[in-house]
């Protein structure tokens, strides 16, 4: 795997970071936030939890990642490059016409993104469906991980899954939520808030880790190392996260769900993430 | 096409999903069925009867249903998802996202379309099925024209990568189909040679234009009669040609005028070759309760509907 020292995990945090600005700077459109927000989840994930082989993306037996939050597209092709699926440079083509990395998640596009996206909510189902594949196929080792968001928890699907993956028993199912806070309008809290988020899923029939840190490394595998080893039902781990994490004039603002930044903006934030350090 | 001469049989078209999935699954194809609480309604439950951990029940949700489907077929299963066709419009965006879009292997099979579902009123009648998923792209939509035809369908869907609709109805109808016949995606099957009119049906609507093709001979009109049960692709080529031979059009079907298979006709011939048409369908509204027979009266669905829009298609010719 690429990175897991915590000090090669900084390193590549902060190099995902500065290319999700870069990314969502220069086509001037793109979702900041709640990347920078999973940047830290998404390194652990792939670099220390999840079974993938970028050299063999068909393999049959590799876990599968399904992003739910499909307008987080900058956090999973930065993510995709670090593990070698797409080379940095292609980041440039992000959201401009005739690349392969368009502005929400596309099956296929580059392979290594194993679901389309961009309406919320639909995560889960698809990949309880991976895990029920997986079980008939009786390939034992493959877990499906959904990436969702917290404002995402307003859509109805994600209890129609939550409800189906308990009394499926999909204990190959991971449930990860980027508890940011905010969505696209405003605070979470505003908007429609999703708390008791745990208790909820625990009364849909899931074991349920949340409190934990989602911007240190340890929690975070800790986090879904647990989720992945329990068997038996689905695991959600829930984690705190800070919207625009890295960016101190992102950070927990709602204003930079899907804004980009300015020319001004960019210098200081690329600043902040260490670019040139 | 071979067509059954005696007794006219009648069967619902619905009827063909659970013994054909059973059948195609004995045969080896590595079919998976999920449902929504309707298996009993669509047949589809025979399936779990004879196969019952390649059977995944998700309750009554259907948007969660469709999406875990396109998963599922991720993992090299033929998917095979059933329910009355309003309720997958329930999940259109699922359907879209998590099958369409991707380009995955998933099977629909919509039961109780249309008004012919009768008593239960308009909430169930599903009269834009067609519109609604013809507007997918990567979907073949196909509307089979009896219980055989239906059979054959299924069939073809399973054998066959990527999305499909497949309509089906919960009414008796005529069986026209011998058992076993193949169906030819993207092809009209040409049921009748006519010189003065072509009526191009779909579904139920098949056996009213043969029918109808028969009065209109004791009148002196020729018919042509062809089933447009390759809705998506349609064959183009067929209806061109029936235009150039017969020079009038009459397209028969039960749904919406407007967003239905006459409008996708109207469009290929407008750009091909322009000649009298009519519209045998629903107009503007929704259903009501009552019989199949009474609904269709009342819709204007027919053989003598047929009849009277194939007479005004042969008088506009002569304008």
């Amino acid at each position: 795997m690429v990175a897991t020292t915590s000090s090669d995990l900084s390193a590549l945090t902060a190099r995902m970071r500065r290319n999700i600005v870069r990314m969502v700077y220069g086509v001037q459109s793109g979702h900041i936030g709640g990347s920078l927000s999973a940047t830290d989840i998404m390194a652990v994930l792939y670099a220390s939890v999840l079974r993938h082989d970028p050299k063999r993306p068909d393999w049959a037996d590799r876990d599968r990642f399904v992003m739910s939050k499909g307008h987080c597209t900058p956090v999973q092709y930065a993510t995709l490059a670090e593990m070698g699926y797409i080379p940095v440079e292609e980041l440039d083509t992000f959201r401009k016409q005739g690349t392969r990395l368009q502005g929400h998640s596309v099956l296929g596009k580059p392979v290594g993104v194993e679901n389309s996206a961009g309406s919320l909510g639909m995560g889960l189902s698809f990949g309880l469906g991976i895990a029920l594949g997986a079980r008939l196929r009786g390939q034992n080792d493959v877990t499906a991980y959904v990436l969702m968001g917290d404002g995402e928890q307003q859509e109805g699907q994600v209890w129609e899954a939550a409800m189906a993956a308990s009394y499926h028993k999909a204990g190959n199912l991971v449930a990860i939520i980027d508890r940011n806070r905010i969505q696209n309008d405003d605070f979470t809290a505003n908007q429609m808030e999703t708390a008791p988020l745990g208790e909820k899923y625990r009364a849909f029939g899931w074991a349920v880790r949340e409190g934990l840190d989602g911007h240190d490394f340890a929690q975070i595998l800790d986090g879904l190392t647990w989720a992945r080893d329990y068997k038996g039902q689905p695991a959600c781990v829930i984690f705190e996260t800070i919207k625009g994490k890295g960016v101190s004039f992102m950070e927990n603002n709602p204003g930079f769900h899907g804004a980009a930044p300015n020319a001004e903006q960019f210098e200081t934030a690329m600043r902040e993430l260490g670019e040139g350090a | 096409m071979t067509t059954n001469a005696t007794p006219p049989a009648t069967a619902a078209t619905r009827e063909a999903l659970g013994v054909t999935l059973v059948r195609l699954r004995n045969e080896g194809l590595d079919i998976v069925v999920v449902d929504a609480d309707l298996g009993a309604s669509t047949t589809a439950r025979r399936f779990k009867t004879e196969f019952p951990e390649r059977w995944f029940p998700f309750g009554v949700a259907e948007q969660n249903m469709f999406s875990a489907a396109g998963g599922l077929s991720t993992m090299g299963f033929t998917v095979f998802a059933s329910t009355f066709a309003v309720f997958a419009e329930h999940a259109y965006d699922q359907i879209r996202m998590s099958i369409a879009q991707p380009n995955l292997n998933v099977k629909i099979v919509v039961s109780h379309a249309g008004v012919t579902v009768g008593e239960d009123g308009a909430s169930a009648q599903s009269i834009e099925d067609i519109a609604v998923f013809s507007s997918l792209q990567n979907f073949r939509v196909l509307v089979p024209a009896d219980v055989n035809e239906a059979a054959a369908a299924i069939e073809i869907a399973a054998r066959t990568s990527g999305p499909f609709l497949i309509r089906t109805g919960r009414s008796k109808e005529r069986v026209i189909y011998a058992e076993g016949m193949p169906f030819q995606l993207g092809k009209a099957d040409r049921l009748r040679e006519g010189t003065d009119v072509t009526i191009a049906a779909a579904g139920i609507m098949v056996s009213r234009a043969l029918d109808a093709a028969a009065t209109l001979a004791n009148e002196g009109i020729s018919a042509r009669v062809l089933n447009m049960s390759s809705v998506r692709p349609l064959d183009e080529e067929a209806l061109v040609a029936a235009a150039r031979d017969t020079g009038a059009v009459v397209v028969a079907e039960e749904h919406l005028a407007y967003v239905g298979i006459g409008a996708m006709c109207a469009q290929a011939l407008a750009s091909e070759y322009p000649v009298p048409m009519e519209f045998v369908a629903i107009p503007n509204r929704y259903g009501e309760s009552g019989t199949s027979n009474q609904l269709l009266e009342l819709m204007g669905l027919t053989t003598e509907h047929i009849v009277s829009a194939a007479r005004r298609a042969v008088e506009r010719k002569a304008r």
